[in-house]
């Protein structure tokens, strides 16, 4: 609750909170928000490429759907995919992190170079291939993108689970048979809860800018979803003359980057001072 | 008088090879203070570590630990648990940084200790009182990192009392806090001791703390005793030579500050026969094959040197 109420005194961060809470509210309310929740993947080729109107807020695009509906339903898929992909990455990562920490000699070696491995590897390119080999699609982003984040949930884990494994409650837990899976879990791991949820944020906006770049590079989401960097890319063709078909994904995706930035770096203050970097 | 603890023979090695403790055998008394002295590396932690059953991971320890009239350690100390209080040397990393104090020092009572819930918060809080600790109420709420270090090793003091030991062992507990602070937690160690007839095992680098607290003293050496003896005693007439050079390091005895030529040999290389003769004045050609064995010199007092302080012998 301390770390809460230091947020909010805080106002950029209060402010990067409010965006996500606000994308949190319309992704889970998108089909009653929506104007015209089925353009979704109905197309009205009569009304196509109008500019915005009272009736089509942000316009419409080449396929006559309303923008400010589909930027709304998109934003479901953005919050998912990235939710997704940072759940995965921590599932990796963590356990990863933790044995690592807590292990000498070859296995913790091992996991570590392995760690830095995955560390090398460039997201898009992997995404790419990835794409190439398996059926371009969401769901290939979304391992490419697990599968290269993973190593800073690892890296991040294993500093914390290094500097507390010699610590003495930490040897009297072992003093007293616990196991070290207990240990770990219960112990260890909350002591590192707060990097690993400043990581987590940071990289929910990592993932959702990741993933737009992957739907304008024709790797991500499929047509017809509503999708912020598929319209962006399918807005190409008619530019610059109907400006607001890129324009409005384009700044939904912008928005919701942002608020999980400064909310991550807010959590980073409230988490621990002395890392401040970003900002001041 | 039947020893309260009766350590004998200890031995603890480490994977790898190295030896931190070869043979050291120490006796509490009952109601005594104990004072465990040497240079850093000696094996002073880990002779506290091995005999409450926390050694590091791939550190194996053999000898006996007689505690109450029983060996503690095959079974890891575990049935001297609750009777032995422990203060550790670092009040940081002894508390999960993640749980509130007081919760955890009543999962500890709520295992060794008897009474009800509501017996531990009052003896707890009594305890907090006694060591000084401000406003023990708000402390018990309060997690770890909102402690000053002073605030923290009392603390750390109450808990190791909280089970009511017959036995506290002290790792350096005033090492981290500064000079004032440090007089203040030995008082009160000193007066709890007295008051509850609290044998210790004091371990110390500090001669001034061992002169103000302890009845006796085992001085420690690359894993083995030199020299035990009553602390005045010892202090007054060292006769091991190493003994002699540790306290002509003591800022208040000396008027130039002398060291001690060389390091304590880590524990993977440890020197032939006494484990002292290359940093020794003494050290004869012998010294290097001979290991000096720990023999009684005069009542209470005992020492291993083949040439010790002749005057005094």
């Amino acid at each position: 609750m301390t770390a809460l109420r230091h947020l909010m005194r805080d106002p950029v961060a209060a402010f990067g909170l409010l965006i996500v809470v606000f994308a949190v509210f319309v992704a889970t309310f998108a089909q009653w928000l929506a104007p015209f929740p089925d353009d979704a993947f109905e197309s009205n080729i009569m009304q196509r490429l109008r500019p915005p109107s009272a009736e089509f807020l942000f316009g419409t695009d080449n396929l006559g759907r309303d923008i400010f509906s589909r930027v709304i339903l998109g934003t479901r898929s953005a919050l998912l995919v990235a939710l997704a992909v940072v759940l995965a990455a921590m599932l990796i990562g963590v356990p990863v992190g933790l044995i690592a920490g807590w292990r000498d000699g070859w296995l913790s070696e091992g996991l570590m170079r392995f760690t830095d491995v995955f560390l090398a590897v460039p997201q898009l390119i992997l995404a790419l291939a990835l794409g190439q080999l398996l059926a371009p699609g969401i769901f290939t982003a979304m391992v490419a993108l697990a599968l290269t984040y993973w190593p800073f949930f690892a890296r991040t884990v294993f500093a914390e689970t290094r500097r507390l494994r010699g610590a003495l409650f930490v040897d009297a837990l072992a003093g007293i048979g616990a196991h070290p899976a207990r240990i770990l879990f219960l112990h260890v791991l909350p002591n590192a809860a707060p990097a690993v949820l400043v990581r987590a944020t940071i990289g929910m906006g990592f993932t959702i800018l990741t993933a737009a770049i992957l739907g304008f590079l024709g790797v991500g989401a499929t047509p017809p979803t509503p999708d912020w960097g598929l319209a962006v890319s399918e807005a190409r063709q008619h530019l610059p003359d109907a400006w607001w078909f890129a324009t409005f994904p384009g700044l939904a995706i912008l928005l919701l980057v942002l608020g999980f930035n400064l909310l991550g770096d807010g959590l980073r203050d409230a988490a621990d001072p002395r890392l401040r970097r970003s900002r001041h | 008088m039947t020893a309260l603890l009766d350590i004998e023979g200890l031995r603890v090695d480490m994977r790898g090879g190295a030896q931190i403790l070869d043979g050291v055998s120490i006796t509490v008394a009952p109601g005594q203070i104990m004072g465990v002295v040497g240079e850093s590396g000696c094996g002073k932690s880990t002779l506290l570590r091995a005999m409450l059953g926390i050694l590091p991971r791939g550190a194996t320890a053999r000898g006996r630990v007689m505690f109450e009239g029983r060996d503690i350690l095959p079974d890891q100390a575990a049935q001297a648990r609750g009777r032995i209080g422990f203060v550790p040397q670092d009040p940081y990393l002894s508390l999960n940084p993640t749980f509130r104090a007081g919760d955890q020092i009543f999962e500890i009572m709520r295992r060794h200790a008897t009474g009800t819930r509501a017996d531990h918060r009052a003896k707890l809080l009594d305890l907090l009182r006694a060591v000084q600790l401000p406003d023990p109420e708000a402390a018990l709420r309060k997690y770890p990192h909102e402690f000053s270090g002073g605030q923290r090793q009392r603390l750390l003091i109450a808990a190791a009392l909280s089970c009511e030991p017959s036995l506290v062992v002290a790792d350096e507990p005033t090492t981290a806090l500064d000079v004032t602070t440090q007089r203040e937690i030995l008082g009160l160690l000193r007066e709890i001791a007295r008051a509850r007839g609290l044998s210790m095992l004091f371990v110390t680098h500090d001669f001034g703390v061992l002169a103000s607290l302890c009845d006796a003293v085992t001085v420690l050496y690359a894993g083995r005793v030199a020299e035990a003896g009553p602390t005045r005693a010892v202090l007054d007439a060292p006769t091991h030579p190493y003994t002699r050079l540790l306290l002509a390091c003591h800022p208040d005895r000396a008027v130039e500050l002398a060291g001690i030529p060389g390091t304590v040999p880590p524990a993977t290389a440890q020197p032939s026969g006494c484990r002292f003769h290359p940093r020794c004045p003494q050290a004869q050609a012998h010294c290097a094959d001979a290991v000096p064995p720990l023999l009684a010199i005069t009542e209470g007092r005992s020492l291993a040197c083949a040439h010790p302080e002749p005057a005094l012998v």
